[in-house]
């Protein structure tokens, strides 16, 4: 089944997801800035960048209360690094919440500044038997999550990819390496997700 | 490739489709970061001033910048003059996120620029033309941007810049290999790199505009030759509402491409900074002949 998979394309790392997703079978990807385009997606990923930035334009551009109603209607949704940021109920400092829909708590450039910066490779069963390649840019970690929310990595103790029913997200880049796994993983969660509605439609 | 280049040419591409603005204090900085800033720029003075004051320009002082990075979340950058190599050890002591070797400071080395390589810190270069961006990328930039000339408020020279970039890259890939070798001698440009652009067509790291951007369409039209993102280092402070001038040339360059938001935005804006033709300024007083 082919599901057309939207990149929110204000800013930071739109181009690298649209190539990602291109290099998947029965995955159409769009590039996302106006309401129009959002109404033509079935998920949604919330690219790399600044978290500040994307957040002040989903607000100035009125795009925000669309996004959150789409999740809330069960949209599937990735965000990586500033997009985990962005879909978080609280981030940890006092700074107010984007799109306020996902129940963790998240702390920005939780490892310090760009020098701080790192990469390594881990297993999560959840994403793919082989091991997979992570890149944390001034990267955020996960403090606290809810009982709605299943933790899928940690890295030194720190929660680094977790879900919650159709909200999918990671501190770090799968978007930079090579490596497909993550995205395919998120298209079968919008896949699931289609075949669901359809099946409901037809009840 | 080290895995710590990667890392710092990763941080460019968060960096993208934003722009990055100098600021002199942390005030200037928090306004920036509520525009929309993706980074700042961290600097005593904008290129503007350093133009009309003259002497000599060099790195910031670092308590000032602390102040910067203290009052910011988004990433700092800040200056050394080209070919200084111990501002460029000063500033990755002070943890900042990027480092810019820059001809808006004046140079410390007529010859040689730092060797980027050596440090764990990214850095952001000017260039001209593809040789230029090569030969940096060569000693390590991780990142490119147009010169311009800074502290104009006149973008001709980063137009002039980018299409240089642009279509010296687009020559180069319609190149058979054979003529590679002599290209890159032309051109003085590290052969390997050479052959790099020809396959990818595309500089290997994130090029953005800079110097002599003053207004949203400015902006918008350095996206549309091709920029990954901008640079505004006068055109925000020198201008008569800051904060509003800024905001708007953040959503000029995302929306680069939808002339009616950008036509929304520049509405109202009020003085953009002065602006200086190119034949007023004195032939020792332009700042993108500086680098080697």
């Amino acid at each position: 089944m082919l599901v057309n998979i939207g990149v929110l394309a204000f800013q930071g790392s739109v181009i690298e997801h649209m190539n990602s997703l291109s290099r998947l079978k029965d995955v159409n990807p769009l590039e996302v800035k106006t309401l129009s385009e959002l109404n033509t997606v079935d998920g949604l990923i919330l690219p790399g960048g600044e978290s500040t930035t994307i957040g002040k334009l989903l607000r100035d551009f009125e795009l925000a209360p669309y996004i959150i109603e789409r999740i809330n209607m069960g949209m599937p949704v990735w965000g990586t690094c500033a997009g985990m940021i962005l879909l978080a109920r609280k981030i940890a400092g006092g700074e107010n919440p984007h799109l306020d829909v996902m129940d963790i708590v998240v702390r920005r450039n939780a490892y310090g500044g760009q020098l701080d910066s790192f990469s390594t490779n881990v297993s999560i069963p959840e994403i793919a038997e082989s091991q997979l390649p992570l890149v944390f840019i001034r990267a955020p970690w996960i403090e606290e999550v809810s009982e709605k929310v299943k933790v899928l990595c940690k890295i030194n103790d720190k929660i680094v990819a977790a879900r919650q029913d159709n909200m999918f997200v990671t501190s770090f880049h799968p978007e930079l390496t090579e490596n497909l796994e993550f995205h395919k993983y998120f298209a079968g969660i919008v896949a699931h997700n289609m075949l669901e509605k359809k099946t409901s439609c037809k009840k | 490739m080290s895995e710590r280049s990667k890392l710092n040419e990763n941080l460019a591409q968060m960096l993208k489709g934003g722009v990055i603005m100098d600021v002199t204090n942390p005030m200037e900085a928090e306004i920036a970061q509520r525009a929309g800033a993706v980074a700042v720029m961290a600097l005593e003075r904008v290129p503007a001033d350093i133009r009309k004051q003259g002497g000599v320009a060099r790195m910031s002082d670092p308590k000032m910048i602390k102040g910067i990075k203290s009052a910011v979340s988004i990433p700092v950058m800040a200056k050394v003059r080209i070919g200084h190599i111990v501002e460029a050890q000063v500033l990755e002591a002070l943890g900042i996120d990027y480092i810019d070797e820059s001809e808006v400071l004046t140079p410390a080395d007529d010859m040689f620029h730092v060797d980027k390589k050596k440090f764990k810190i990214p850095f952001v270069c000017g260039a001209k033309n593809l040789g230029e961006a090569l030969r940096r990328i060569g000693e390590g930039a991780s990142m490119i941007r147009t010169k311009g000339e800074a502290g104009t408020g006149n973008v001709v020279e980063a137009v002039r810049h980018m299409r240089t970039i642009m279509s010296e890259i687009r020559r180069l890939v319609n190149l058979p290999k054979e003529e590679l070798m002599t290209f890159a001698k032309e051109i003085g440009a590290p052969y390997e790199l050479v052959v790099k652009v020809a396959q990818e067509g595309k500089l290997p790291v994130v090029n953005f505009a800079a110097g002599g951007i003053a207004t949203p369409s400015d902006a918008a039209l350095m996206m549309q030759l091709g920029s990954e993102g901008v640079f505004v280092g006068s055109g925000i402070f020198k201008s008569s509402n800051p904060e509003k001038m800024a905001k708007a040339i953040v959503k000029a360059t995302t929306f680069y491409d939808k002339p009616d938001i950008i036509a929304e935005v520049s509405e109202d804006l009020g003085e953009a900074m002065y602006g200086i033709e190119m034949s007023e300024i004195e032939s020792g007083s332009i700042l993108s002949d500086r680098g080697w």
